[in-house]
């Protein structure tokens, strides 16, 4: 490890980091606009300069590796000194040039008060301009309905382009002329294509990228700030909510470098529109043909008096995506109170149980995980479009390893762009089989891997024979050696992010009871009276018949449609809750806002409606119903863990006979950016969703 | 340097006739595997020849396709090196005037009038007939001739404004004048004859006719070497 002085500190620091973060490591503060820890080094703004002592010029930190800082002649350490009046004197030159362009737009520009170049402005600054010239202009770009540019204030940075062509893997976004003249733009400023373009927004170290749906919307000093986690995909990406008043103003990405690092996609970050549209924000009973606004008391007489009228087989609970475990819990309580066994929390009806142990349904690779694989064979997903953090992981990998990488299904073709180079094996089962009895050429590729990976996607498992696929899925795992002490690498892809605490709670069929599927059939034939919808809107609400659905949720949608009565539930902003990820890592969201009108949390509904019921629940508020929670699922308890889980199972579940069928597999994420109640409800998310449907490529629409 | 855009009419598509084509691959094939992307910049010279002179927008993503780099990438070529022309040219000649400090001093001032004048009022302005255009540009390297312009490929040195004006003529004629100095001298040689190295320079005057003492250079065994280069300054 070099040894390095910096400012009088003698510190040893790791081989191949760059000065600047040495510098860091040492306690000095080094100022930057182009560096990104993320990112390739370009080394062009120049604020970051330090002295070398001995070295004839400053130094760019960000551009020199702290091995090429050879010791000095008589073998002390090589010094640096990051506050000589030489580099203060830098800092200030270099701060004046940078602003000889930039426009003193402060006051009306939307990244003040978290702007980089206005911190390092006040910190390294002068604080008068000898430039009296004119000033450079430059023209606006159009690059989507997302990323708002107001290019004058770019200071050539290049973080964005660098982020798009590296991280996001859709070259879009370029530096066209040079010098003075170099403008970032879009090939003819075209839309960006990326499903991860928002992040350009965070990495703009000044306000030429903002965000066009937060445009002078709120200023940063103004706004209130909790730590929450997404649910808008199975990631459980760590997310900030910034809220003023009542409205969540905007959702930014929270660091863990175990789930999202810094990223998170545009779909979760441009998803708050939705919360303002399509609210249930009152029960609604239906009298005749039409829902009317009612009373939580007549809404709840309504439901009391059709389930006095039946029995528990008669009655059935569907939970749905964007649930937290805390109102599915509450939820499976009452059922069984009621002796309802017709529980289930699997919408699109995949194959996947809790009954054949957790590691069966679980990421077990973990996400961090991927930055080991050295071999990855995707089964039946598109994990670009379900997962896109995920997937940036994924290319991540790729690009420092190149590992090899195939897909069964899932995808339409080799042409569909995944950010990263894989083999298209087959289209369904038949070439999974093949793998699985270790025929495959894969198969051998796999097993020559020390940390081979095989992420199971829904599109595998959610469908008629998706317990024969999850069976072959196993068998290739145990085949191929997927699964090895220290090693488990056979990895379920989730799309909602309600399912693992779902599943881990139980919301399966118990004795005697129906799943999804069954449920709807058994409501059309009428042999089920009541059906209770938490949030479920991925159903086809139309096929339950003639029973009486009763729908709790926060968004007007297709469950909503169908409800007899309604109960108007909370959105993930507005409510505490614990979700489990894909990888089984447990996570708290945490209250923004309230829900609006007379909207409840959605535990406190199911807590108040058995009451009615006459099967009171014995928790009075979410402390007690987390208490009894933990109880039935202890490793709920342990907030951002992962419990460790038996690989043993997988090679169990290998030995179940499976008989699959030979429909090719295909992802159940047609469109990224329409994927739940409150995705459908933004007007954002309609324009994106509308403007990949044109280009027809890019999110992987494609595909 | 100005901001560089694309021109706003562009023709409808782009193609590399059968010749260019094989030279294309040709050059792509030069590259390691992976690397193609390096032929960018003579594919696109050679696109720039054969459409008059100038890089069309869909001749940019034609060279893209066939290096597969993004659109992007093959723009920002395109827009850095100011030898692309992003806008039509001249069609009998597109002069580009050096206006660095040599130059300048010898006088390029009056050669962008005299283009100024004859051409278009401003830079990369097709002229009435559409024959002409101009520019000014960075030093071409032929500061000793200077001033001095260049045409596609030739450059006419030694200017005056009446030589340019003649070399303009002769162009509009449908002629190509003949390149190099203007004012009659070859290459840099000295206007009016060697002044130097004019006699006693053993065998190392060549230019001159007077002839050495044949004895004195055949006895010295340096004296063949130095003869040869005196000849060509350039």
């Amino acid at each position: 490890m070099p040894t390095l002085k910096i400012d009088g500190k003698e510190i040893e620091v790791p081989e191949g980091i760059t000065l600047l973060q040495a510098c860091e490591m040492a306690g000095a503060e080094v100022p930057r606009f182009c560096f990104h820890e993320r990112l390739s080094i370009a080394g062009n703004c120049r604020m970051c300069l330090v002295e070398w002592v001995g070295a004839p010029k400053l130094q760019a930190s960000c551009a020199i590796s702290v091995n090429d800082l050879r010791p000095n002649r008589d073998g002390s350490p090589a010094e640096v000194r990051t506050n000589s009046p030489q580099v203060k004197k830098a800092r200030e030159g270099v701060m004046e040039f940078l602003l000889i362009n930039h426009p003193l737009d402060c006051p009306i520009c939307d990244q003040g008060g978290e702007c980089d170049l206005q911190d390092q402005a006040m910190a390294y600054g002068v604080d008068t301009s000898r430039f009296a010239e004119n000033k450079r202009s430059v023209e606006d770009k159009h690059i989507g309905p997302l990323v708002n540019t107001v290019m004058t204030r770019c200071i050539h940075c290049t973080r964005c382009i660098r982020f798009t062509t590296e991280v996001a893997g859709v070259p879009d976004l370029g530096a066209t002329g040079r010098g003075e003249d170099m403008e970032v733009t879009t090939y003819l400023e075209s839309a960006l294509g990326s499903e991860l373009q928002g992040n350009v927004i965070d990495l703009c170290p000044v306000g030429a990228l903002t965000s066009k749906p937060y445009a002078f919307q709120a200023r940063p000093w103004e706004l209130n700030r909790t730590e929450s986690v997404d649910v808008m995909d199975a990631v459980g990406c760590n997310i900030r909510v910034d809220t003023r008043g009542r409205e969540v103003q905007r959702v930014m990405p929270r660091l863990n470098e175990q789930v999202n690092e810094e990223w998170i996609s545009d779909k979760s970050r441009f998803i708050w529109d939705g919360l303002r549209s399509q609210r249930l924000d009152q029960p609604y009973v239906k009298k005749g043909a039409k829902l009317k606004p009612a009373s939580w008391q007549d809404a709840f007489a309504a439901i009391a008096e059709k389930v006095g009228a039946t029995t528990g087989k008669k009655m059935a609970a569907i939970a749905g995506d964007l649930a937290s475990a805390e109102e599915m819990f509450a939820l499976k309580d009452l059922m069984d109170r009621l002796n309802v066994a017709s529980i289930d929390c699997r919408q699109d009806g995949t194959a996947l149980d809790p009954k054949h142990g957790r590691a069966t349904y679980l990421f077990n690779a973990t996400i961090e995980g991927i930055e080991e694989a050295d071999a990855i064979l995707l089964i039946g997903t598109n994990p670009r479009r379900e997962a896109a953090v995920l997937n940036a992981r994924i290319r991540k990998r790729w690009l420092a390893s190149g590992l090899p990488i195939a897909a069964i299904g899932g995808v339409a073709d080799q042409n569909t762009d995944l950010t990263y180079d894989f083999d298209y094996l087959g289209a369904g089962p038949d070439t999974l089989q093949e793998v699985a009895s270790g025929k495959h050429s894969f198969a051998k590729v796999l097993k020559k891997a020390r940390n081979p990976i095989i992420i199971v996607g829904q599109g595998a498992l959610a469908r008629p024979d998706g317990k024969a696929i999850l069976t072959l899925a196993a068998r290739a795992a145990s085949e191929c050696g997927v699964v090895v002490q220290g090693w488990n690498g056979f990895s379920v892809l989730h799309t909602a992010a309600a399912r693992v605490a779902g599943l881990d709670l139980g919301l399966v069929p118990g004795a005697g009871g129906r799943d999804v599927a069954g449920i709807v059939s058994a409501a059309k034939k009428g042999d089920i009276d009541v059906v209770f919808l938490l949030g479920a809107d991925e159903i086809n609400g139309d096929a339950l018949g003639d029973a009486f659905v009763v729908y709790i949720g926060s968004h007007g949608d297709r469950g909503a449609h169908r409800a007899d009565v309604i109960l108007p539930g909370a959105a993930y902003t507005e409510k505490s809750g614990t979700y489990v990820n894909t990888e089984g890592r447990v996570q708290m969201a945490n209250r923004a806002a309230f829900p609006p009108g007379d909207a409840r949390e959605d535990w406190a509904i199911l807590r108040a409606l058995s009451d009615v019921l006459g099967h009171k629940l014995p928790y009075d508020n979410l402390g007690r119903l987390r208490d009894a929670m933990y109880q039935a699922a202890p490793h709920l308890a342990a907030i951002d863990a992962i419990e460790v889980v038996d690989g043993g199972d997988i090679d169990k579940l290998a030995l179940v006979t499976a008989a699959p069928k030979k429909a090719p597999f295909v992802s159940p994420v047609e469109d990224f950016y329409m994927t739940n109640p409150i995705a459908r409800a933004s007007n954002v998310m309609a324009q994106c969703s509308a403007l990949a449907k044109e280009r027809g490529k890019g999110t992987g629409t494609d595909g | 340097m100005s901001v560089r855009r694309l021109h706003p009419e562009q023709p409808a598509s782009f193609a590399f006739n059968r010749e260019n084509l094989a030279w294309a691959k040709a050059q792509i094939k030069k590259f390691p595997e992976g690397k193609q992307a390096s032929a960018i910049i003579p594919l696109m010279w050679r696109a720039q020849e054969q459409h008059e002179g100038w890089l069309s927008e869909p001749a940019i993503r034609y060279i893209a396709d066939m290096l597969g780099v993004p659109y992007i990438r093959a723009l920002e070529v395109a827009t850095f090196y100011t030898m692309f022309q992003l806008a039509p040219v001249g069609k009998v000649a597109h002069i580009q005037v050096c206006g660095t400090t040599p130059c300048m001093l010898r006088g390029s001032d009056e050669i962008i009038k005299v283009c100024k004048k004859r051409i278009a009022e401003t830079p990369h302005t097709l002229s009435a007939d559409g024959n002409f255009s101009w520019e000014e540009v960075e030093c071409l390297g032929a500061c000793v001739n200077a001033p001095m312009v260049q045409v596609f490929k030739d450059t006419y040195e030694d200017l005056t404004v009446e030589s340019f004006e003649k070399v303009l003529d002769e162009f509009a004629a449908g002629r190509v004048p003949a390149p190099g100095p203007q004012n009659g001298r070859k290459s840099s040689e000295p206007l009016g004859g060697a002044t130097v190295l004019l006699n006693g320079g053993g065998a190392i005057v060549v230019q001159s006719p007077v002839k050495s003492p044949a004895k004195a250079a055949a006895k010295k065994p340096a004296a063949k070497k130095p003869a040869k280069p005196s000849g060509k300054a350039k």
